[in-house]
């Protein structure tokens, strides 16, 4: 039996919450949504986990502190120490308080820039790229909820079908995918 | 879903719903641009070529062709440079700074504002690159080994700190400017007809599908670059003026100078986000989105950090006086009374009396009176660093090297150049790119648009 994918659409991101909890109380596992801005409170609904992105953020930085001070170890009191005004040229911790102003822009460069790659990659947006929505008005005024059958074994698309039919749906697609 | 209180004015006026907040922002993007838009991009083009023409001079000549003398080494280079810079630093703190204080009127400015910050970054930028005279050698402010001729950079050197300072906050505002640009150029993309366009936005657009997950990365990656992006831009401003505070020029070491320069430049960025902002929604018909309350709201930024900088040019008088140091208390004599005396009563008039005329509420919602204002605020803090710089500069401590600093017409060539290039950008950019934070607008239009607020009570 071929695969299906279902696409339910609403117009507004409440209606679409509330469809959402509702076939997941039933035990339909919602694959995914599509909609024009982030839906506060649907995340839960959906079983979308938190990201972790703030941490690889956080580990970005702290490379970029180790980096910055590694280097100017090297440059300033290692490799060529040099008398500049009086300023203590033979001690990393001496020397300190004029180091930490590249130490902190190193650091939010790499935290900042680190983060920003991962997070393209990790959702698949790169140049080049092509788009995935099912339909071109969700990134304009309409929210789709994508459920597939093979996330959900135990029920026929009829059932899920009649499930989401309500008031508030404004189409429904139902088409095979591999 | 979030409330707000009834009394607060609504932020997206008239009958709006998720569909027209798209067609009015894209609008502008599919039709045909008006015959203003082509007559203002030719009058800043043509500015901005000619400063390029003075800045191939420059370097093809040297810059000596400045006005520079031995005593005043640094003049209108380094003012348009802290300019410049200045101005940017408003993008940064309406998208950042009010992002984490959740400040929703910032939605309707912070993508143009951000824009600004990214083409003000950039003409700040030419200045030190060219006044490095020689600007084929400028790699060699990296840290590269000594094989190039050079020992290391010095790190213990405020002008190398402002290298990476630069160049860090031009490209995390890049990054954090494009992050929110991309869920929009999808919007678009998927509304163009024509082939070519849809192509375009949909590379620029990185296949954004709008998926719940990435939604959530969206948000997480928005806070934690606005969480980050804060402390750097204070760190940015504080190293410019260290530039002059870690030196030993009388006028320029004194420490109040970080806070003061910080809070001059959201000043200034605030200025120039109102001249290009009130133009902006007039041409493009933004007027529900940015109206009157979003127009008080910066000029009450205005009032306060225009109220520090006029504390700040008090204190520093006097210490100068306080402090003893008769070189010290002569520089701020100087200042005021001698032979550029018309440069501090223009500073002093334009930063520290004209912004408190904001107090009146009459006048700080009425958009003629503001955008005038928001001009002169800018030629007021230009005038502030040319003050500061070339003030202390042109009497030094032996009185047979006194002299005067003469702009010559390259420097003003220059400035103005810089202007034209930064116009010039930001009409491409307001004709191209959406200009409001589409996918921001649509999540407070239920909390703070008009049709919702007043449907509810």
């Amino acid at each position: 039996m071929a695969n299906k994918v279902l696409h339910a659409m609403y117009n507004d991101e409440e209606k679409l919450m509330k469809a959402a909890q509702r076939v997941v109380d039933a035990g339909v596992r919602v694959k995914d949504v599509y909609s024009p801005f982030p839906i506060h409170g649907l995340d839960p609904i959906i079983g979308v986990k938190r990201t972790r992105l703030g941490i690889a953020s956080f580990m970005y930085g702290m490379t970029g502190t180790s980096l910055a001070l590694l280097g100017m170890w090297y440059f300033m009191i290692y490799d060529w120490p040099m008398n500049i005004g009086g300023k203590p040229s033979f001690s990393l911790i001496q020397n300190l308080p004029a180091f930490v102003p590249v130490t902190f822009e190193f650091s939010v460069l790499c935290a900042a820039h680190g983060m920003a790659i991962t997070y393209l990659l990790r959702n698949g947006t790169l140049p080049g790229m092509k788009a995935q929505n099912p339909d071109p008005r969700t990134t304009d005024d309409m929210f789709v909820m994508e459920i597939t059958t093979d996330q959900n074994h135990g029920k026929s698309t009829e059932e899920i079908e009649a499930m989401l039919k309500d008031d508030d749906l404004i189409e429904l697609s139902v088409k095979d995918y591999e | 879903m979030q409330r707000e209180a009834a009394i607060r004015e609504p932020l997206i006026l008239g009958d709006k719903s998720y569909k027209d907040i798209t067609d009015d922002v894209v609008r502008p993007i599919t039709n045909k641009a008006p015959k203003t838009w082509y007559i203002l991009i030719t009058i800043s083009g043509l500015i901005a070529l000619y400063g390029v023409g003075c800045i191939l001079y420059l370097i093809g000549t040297g810059i000596g062709v400045w006005g520079l003398n031995k005593t005043v080494g640094w003049a209108w280079d380094i003012t348009n440079f802290v300019w410049w810079v200045g101005i940017g630093h408003a993008g940064t703190l309406i998208s950042a700074v009010l992002l984490l204080f959740r400040q929703k009127w910032r939605m309707a400015i912070n993508r143009s504002a951000e824009a600004m910050t990214i083409f003000a970054v950039i003409m700040a930028a030419v200045f030190p690159g060219i006044h490095m005279g020689r600007i084929w050698l400028a790699y060699w402010v990296f840290p590269l080994p000594n094989q190039f001729g050079s020992l290391w950079v010095n790190f213990n050197s405020p002008l190398l700190w402002d290298v990476f300072a630069i160049s860090t906050y031009f490209s995390v505002s890049l990054v954090f400017w494009y992050i929110g640009l991309i869920p929009d150029f999808a919007t678009i993309r998927d509304r163009m007809v024509k082939p070519l366009p849809k192509k375009i936005y949909g590379f620029l657009s990185f296949g954004w599908t709008g998926r719940a997950k990435h939604w959530t990365r969206f948000e997480e990656v928005s806070l934690v670059l606005a969480g980050i992006a804060t402390p750097l831009v204070f760190s940015v401003h504080s190293i410019v003026s260290m530039d002059f505070a870690t030196s030993v020029i009388p006028g320029w070491h004194t420490t109040i100078f970080p806070p003061y320069f910080v809070s001059g430049a959201v000043f200034s960025g605030f200025a120039m986000v109102l001249t290009l902002l009130l133009i902006m929604r007039k041409a493009l018909h933004l007027e529900n989105y940015i109206h009157v309350k979003h127009v008080e709201y910066m000029n009450i930024v205005i009032i306060v950090t225009g109220s520090i900088v006029g504390v700040a040019y008090l204190t520093e008088l006097f210490i100068s006086w306080y402090s003893g140091v008769e070189y010290e208390s002569y520089a701020f004599i100087n200042r005021f009374s001698g032979p550029y005396s018309m440069a501090y009563w223009i500073m002093m008039s334009c930063n520290v009396i004209s912004p408190q005329l904001f107090w009146f509420k009459k006048i700080r919602t009425n958009l003629t009176i503001t955008f005038a204002l928001s001009i002169v605020v800018n030629i007021g803090m230009w005038f502030e660093r040319y003050v500061i710089i070339v003030t202390s500069l042109h009497r030094d401590y032996v009185p047979s090297s006194w002299t005067w600093f003469h702009a010559t017409s390259i420097d003003v060539g220059i400035f103005l150049g810089t202007i034209g290039i930064f116009l010039t950008l930001f009409l491409l950019f307001a004709r191209f790119f959406p200009v409001l934070a589409l996918n921001e607008l649509k999540t407070i239009l239920k909390s703070s648009g008009e049709n919702f607020k007043n449907k509810e009570h």
